[in-house]
């Protein structure tokens, strides 16, 4: 057996991408003294070959020969003065590139052993150790996943691990007194309290056997507040300023009761699989779910994120018989990312990295698997900086006629896909827990480690095997892994699981981590004896692995054998069903706030050019283009539109057949800062917030389908649990009212870091609302940005005195107290109006007001289209105690639209809104200026669109 | 009239396939997805097409490099079979990482004009800013010899990549690519003139967006023809009329056109 090393750099005239981003990245650590920063690609090769076919895999595979150069064994430093930094992965971490590169070794005749990769940093220049320690920490290594070597010497770690043994290991818990119990549920990091693990206690007294590893890590795995919910099926006790409300089921009595109340029949599978299902049209329908993937992505941003969106891809891809993924969204909250250095505690990465990592994660796995990401948000709120918030969503389409799985007794279970390693152990639990400062050290195993392309090639694979019907039921293996998905898909019936013919990435692993491995690209589908040689010869016709490891059988256990050897055996009716029920307090005591006093002005250009750089309204540009959001060939509406192709869209529309013209609208809404005046009203904000984005671009009021992800605190509190429970609420009313049903939804909860010092922070209570529905003709849809001069402008519904919690307010310091409230019944008028005015060609642009009220509206629409505004506050509909200029130019009141109407139009536009809240506020005009006046003429606005622009541009662009 | 059969490579990372075979079924052929396996398993099937396209996606995650580990493949599998298909006077064009492997490969640009594969002239490395860019380009043909090409008709697609630029080994390559014809397309603006990022998303060398071979019959671009065959796909589509045209779809017309004869 040879060793080879070989180093991969550009060329002198060649850009050293990776070495100027590093570079980068270190300056802004403030950290002055290194000069030039110089990347390599290293590459270890083990195998049985020859130098003369080494330096071919090097000149041929390796080494771009027109731009890189490559030099075989460790290159020393050129410079008089520099650091080397060597990042290793850690053994056992998924490396595709070093995979691809033993596929190519093969495609040149050849077989090798290991092949491992590193990357190289030289930094020139004066680094003292301390700084050394800074810049790997925060700027080029992530050691919950990777090792760091020093200088030239030292030896990466070894690549190899040993075999395992059975050894089975039975857990003493019948025994056990409350201290006792609570002491193992810790030691196992099982996240569950004593009530549970008496539960567990009392089982097997029952059945008069200790339970094995194994049973408790599957136990405690199902009964995690990430897999099952539980707080949010508690009965809850409510005190609501002194009110008191029962819940027996929050859930069912809140966010499913709405569902099943509007029982609308396009609804085809809601609450029960991966993701709700709707009906798209007479043959197709439409799938999506919205996961979290916050704590991995607080600790490993790019793994994190990349892996939160490679896991909602395969919800659609396990519901029904399986979706076909069509688009990606993802909302994203942070901290500020101009925060100082020295205020991020202990343990947690600044947002700005955090940031970087996470898009590039999302890009990098979405962009790869062929999934255009359509839809997205950014919030920003220093809360966020120790827990940030990752959500990804995915729709999928999949034929009417197989949106139900019917797994069988006798079907073979098979894992196809990826194979499991130990990354993602602990996942499930670990997130239902709140973080600490030490997380980074304990639960780097949870982190998980994508690899796309077997994700894509095992999707393709599906498909095939979907359209040939070779299979009966599917799920995918998300947090849980096998353990968690064999369980739910053979639920009702018993399964018989061989963990030994498992196909691992490496050996060492024990029965339980095969188990409840949370390895990524791993698919779960039950498959008829007799379809069996069919099934695996497809698969292998494409390079995807497929593998028997148990059978379904009618027993209702779930037997787990290593080797032949029972290691496992649970009752499935108490795995699913054992769980205790709980009671909970909660209360939510309306806050005391009041309005500041701010002066009134004569011009507020200022403000409203602050308003537009800050970070929650700038634009988004440099997220939305590090996307691919036209692959597959059907984008419609784009996140960004106007005249130079930079405008903030409402929401997007894609087409997901070639032949036909129906769209799908797809949407969200979120305000968290609302929640910290009224959760109740930041829930109806979100929604009217999510319809109004549908509405403004041609989708249909009647079919908008919605999802709910709960992003809380620490529901143990009584005041957090209140807060949720009053956005719970919510969520009934908004539903009922719009008549949009929940179709699907997602919690994640303890949203808290724990600091050094004990203090707990949690991150604001933050409801976001996920809408999707149908456009009938995309050739109507209709975009935010200006068309022509002369066009007139309206504004449809009430501008209120709504400023709590605004930008205006933010800007000024301030939160206030008039929360934004929503009539429903006027809001689901104004959107049904507006749908028929927009079908009807009558609406050249539209665009809500959100964020920033009024007068941002106005200035994006200007600024998208290129042409100027000139508006008039007369015309402004407005409620009795919205009279200031600033409360009409700034607040941020629900369910109004901006709407761009030719002058032959008018009349038709006229009699369709005739009784609604609306108003002529002015026209487009020529040139680039946007002019608003007040009730006696005076111009309070008066600004360079051009200005305007580059302020909403600029805080972004990194 | 003949009918013109196309052949859409699939491998592992591949994910433009669907709308490319749509794309040249719009065009009037008829087109099928083939899994890179079942090629090598039975290369004799390329006889059956006249087009053969490579179409975008991340192959084999692009790992190493955009479009390596599939142009490795192809190379020590399929090499010859490729030639003989270009040499039958048949059609070749890749896309995005389909245009990255041709290149990889050193079937493009073919500088010495002898169909040898050479891969060290000519490359395509990181974009400058250092990031994937979802943008739309101008493109501006850069010679009259290339059969996907409509000659001084100026068009206008999305592009989507990580790794776009163009680079040569020195400048007497690029000389001779100017020279003999090989530039097939250069990012400009509205207006036809040539500039920095955005309108040269990716710092790509004499603003190349796209190479043709020797033959004029094998043709890689990085922007996306199949993205744009339909109105609303325009990002401003809702700014013009009806009458807006969809750009993508010269190229695979051509290509059918040139076949019919």
């Amino acid at each position: 057996m040879n060793q080879w090393r070989f180093e991969v750099f550009s060329k002198d005239g060649f850009v050293d991408v990776f070495g100027a981003e590093a570079a980068e990245d270190i300056k802004e650590l403030g950290i002055d003294s290194v000069g030039e920063v110089h990347f390599s690609k290293v590459f270890l090769i083990e195998a049985d070959i020859d130098e003369a076919f080494a330096s071919r895999i090097a000149n041929e595979l390796l080494c771009d020969s027109v731009s890189q150069e490559c030099f075989p064994g460790r290159k020393e430093s050129r410079a008089s003065e520099s650091v080397i930094i060597e990042v290793h992965l850690k053994s056992g971490v998924t490396d595709p590139v070093a995979e691809s590169v033993v596929t190519a070794i093969k495609d040149m005749g050849k077989d090798v052993d290991v092949v491992r990769t590193a990357r190289k940093y030289e930094l020139v220049g004066h680094v003292t150790d301390e700084q050394c320690e800074l810049i790997t920490r925060r700027a080029l290594a992530n050691d919950c996943i990777e090792d760091v070597i020093y200088g030239s010497d030292a030896e990466p770690p070894s690549a190899h691990t040993s075999p395992y043994e059975l050894k089975i290991n039975k857990i003493e818990i019948t025994t056990l007194d409350d201290d006792g119990l609570a002491a193992l549920s810790g030691k196992m990091d099982m996240f569950l309290d004593v009530i549970e693990m008496r539960c567990i206690q009392e089982y097997y007294r029952s059945i008069g056997c200790e339970p094995t590893d194994i049973e408790l890590e599957m136990i405690a795995q199902t009964w995690s507040e990430h897999c099952v919910h539980k707080t949010l099926k508690s009965s809850v006790d409510f005190d609501f300023d002194g009110e008191k409300i029962h819940f027996d089921n929050l859930l069912k009595e809140t966010v499913f009761k709405a569902t099943q109340d509007l029982d609308k029949d396009w609804c085809i599978s809601v609450f029960v699989d991966d993701a709700g299902i709707v009906e798209f049209d007479d043959d197709m329908a439409v799938c999506f779910k919205v996961e979290t993937h916050n704590h991995p992505s607080a600790l490993d941003p790019y793994g994190g994120a990349a892996t939160g969106i490679g896991g909602v891809i395969r919800d659609p891809m396990g519901t029904g018989l399986g979706a076909k993924p069509i688009a990606n969204t993802d909302i994203f909250c942070f901290g500020e990312p101009d925060m100082k250095l020295e205020d991020v505690p202990k343990g947690v990465l600044h947002p700005r990295r955090v940031m970087k990592g996470v898009v590039a994660g999302v890009r990098d796995y979405g962009n790869r698997m062929g999934i255009p990401t359509i839809n997205g948000a950014l919030y920003f709120d220093e809360r966020y900086m120790a827990n940030p918030l990752v959500f990804c969503g995915n729709i999928g389409v999949l034929d009417r006629k197989k949106c139900f799985s019917k797994p069988e007794v006798g079907n073979l279970i098979m894992v196809v896909g990826g194979r499991t390693g130990r990354d993602g152990i602990h996942g499930a639990t670990f997130s239902s827990g709140a973080m600490t400062h030490e997380h980074e050290d304990i639960f780097s195993h949870a982190v998980q480690i994508g690899n796309p392309i077997v994700e894509k090639k095992m999707l393709d694979t599906l498909l095939q095997a979907r359209e040939r019907g070779l299979y009966e039921a599917i799920g995918d293996c998300g947090a849980g892994g096998l353990s968690s998905q064999v369980g739910e898909l053979t639920e009702k019936f018993g399964a018989e699981v061989e963990l030994k013919d498992i196909p691992l990435k490496y050996d060492g692993l024990n029965y339980t981590e095969i188990w409840i491995s949370e390895a990524q690209e791993r698919m779960v589908v039950a498959v008829r004896p007799e379809k069996l040689d069919e099934i695996s010869e497809l698969f292998a016709s494409e390079d995807v692995e497929a593998t028997v490891i148990g059978t379904i059988t009618n027993d209702k256990k779930l037997k787990l054998s290593y080797d032949g050897e029972l290691v496992g055996e649970l009752d499935m009716q108490f795995l699913h069903h054992g769980l205790p029920k709980y009671s909970r307090q909660a209360k939510w005591t309306t806050p005391k706030l009041s309005e500041p006093t701010i002066a009134e002005k004569s011009s507020y250009d200022d403000d409203l050019m602050k308003i537009l750089s800050q970070f929650n309204v700038a634009s988004k540009e440099w997220v939305i283009r590090q996307y691919d959001h036209e692959v597959q060939g059907g984008s419609v509406i784009k996140p960004l539109t106007g005249v130079d192709n930079d405008g903030p869209g409402d929401a997007s529309v894609i087409r997901p057949k070639f032949d036909s013209d129906r769209g799908v609208a797809v949407a969200c809404g979120m305000n968290p800062v609302y929640g910290d005046l009224d959760p109740y009203w930041m829930a109806l904000s979100g929604i009217d917030e999510a319809v109004r984005n549908i509405v403004c671009v041609g989708g249909r009021p009647d079919r908008i389908a919605i999802l709910d992800n709960f992003c809380w605190g620490d529901c143990k509190k009584p005041e957090t649990l209140g807060a949720l429970v009053r956005t719970s609420q919510a969520c009934y009313d908004g539903a009922m009212g719009f008549q949009t049903p929940f179709i699907s939804g997602k919690d994640s909860l303890n949203n808290e870091f724990i600091n050094e010092d004990g203090t707990a922070v949690s991150i604001p209570h933050t409801l976001l609302i996920s809408a999707m529905s149908i456009v009938d003709d995309v050739n109507k849809c209709v975009t935010m940005d200006v068309k022509a001069a002369g066009n007139l402008l309206f504004v449809v519904g009430k501008t209120k005195n709504e400023l709590g919690g605004s930008h205006y307010y933010k800007i000024a310091g301030e939160l206030g107290a008039n929360v934004p409230k929503v009539d429903i019944a006027v809001a689901a008028e104004t959107a049904k109006r507006l749908h028929q005015a927009i079908t009807a060609g009558l609406a050249a642009s539209c665009h809500d007001c959100s964020e920033g009220g009024l007068a941002v509206a106005l200035a994006e629409m200007a600024f998208a289209g290129g042409l100027g505004i000139e508006a008039d506050l007369r015309g402004l509909p407005v409620s009795g105690d919205c009279v200031r200029v600033d409360t009409q130019l700034f607040s941020e009141s629900n369910s109004r639209y901006v709407v761009e109407v030719e002058p032959g139009n008018y009349d038709a536009f006229a009699k369709l809104m005739l009784d609604m809240p609306f108003g002529q506020i002015g026209e487009v005009v020529l040139g680039k200026k946007l002019i608003v006046k007040d009730g006696a003429g005076n111009s309070v606005i008066d600004s360079d669109t051009a200005v305007l622009k580059s302020v909403w541009q600029e805080p972004l662009s990194l | 009239m003949a009918n013109i059969r196309a052949i859409v490579l699939r491998a592992a990372g591949i994910n433009c396939d669907l709308e490319t075979e749509h794309a040249l079924e719009v065009a009037g052929a008829a087109a099928d997805r083939v899994h890179i396996n079942r090629i090598i398993e039975t290369p004799l099937m390329l006889d059956e097409y006249q087009i053969m396209v490579f179409p975008g996606g991340f192959s084999y995650g692009d790992d190493v490099a955009a479009g390596r580990i599939l142009a490795n493949q192809i190379v020590h599998h399929l090499s010859d079979v490729l030639r003989k298909f270009i040499d039958d006077g048949k059609l070749a064009l890749g896309i995005c990482n389909g245009f990255q492997v041709l290149v990889k490969m050193g079937i493009l640009p073919d500088v010495a004009g002898d169909g040898k594969l050479d891969s060290s002239s000519v490359s395509i490395v990181d974009n400058d800013c250092g990031q994937f860019q979802d943008r739309w380009v101008y493109l501006q043909p850069g010679t009259d010899r290339c059969v996907f090409i409509t000659p001084g008709k100026r068009i206008y697609l999305p592009m989507a990549h990580g790794e776009g630029k163009v680079v040569m080994k020195d400048t007497d390559t690029l000389e001779k690519i100017k020279d003999n014809g090989h530039v097939a397309f250069r990012y400009v603006d509205a207006d036809g003139n040539t500039g920095g990022f955005p309108v040269n998303p990716n710092g790509s060398t004499d603003h190349i967006a796209g190479l043709v071979d020797s033959t004029g019959r094998v043709m890689g671009l990085m922007p996306h023809p199949e993205r744009f065959i339909q109105r609303t796909q325009h990002p401003r589509w809702t700014r013009h009329d009806e009458t807006l045209e969809a750009d993508g779809v010269s190229i695979f017309k051509n290509a059918v056109g040139y076949l019919q004869g």
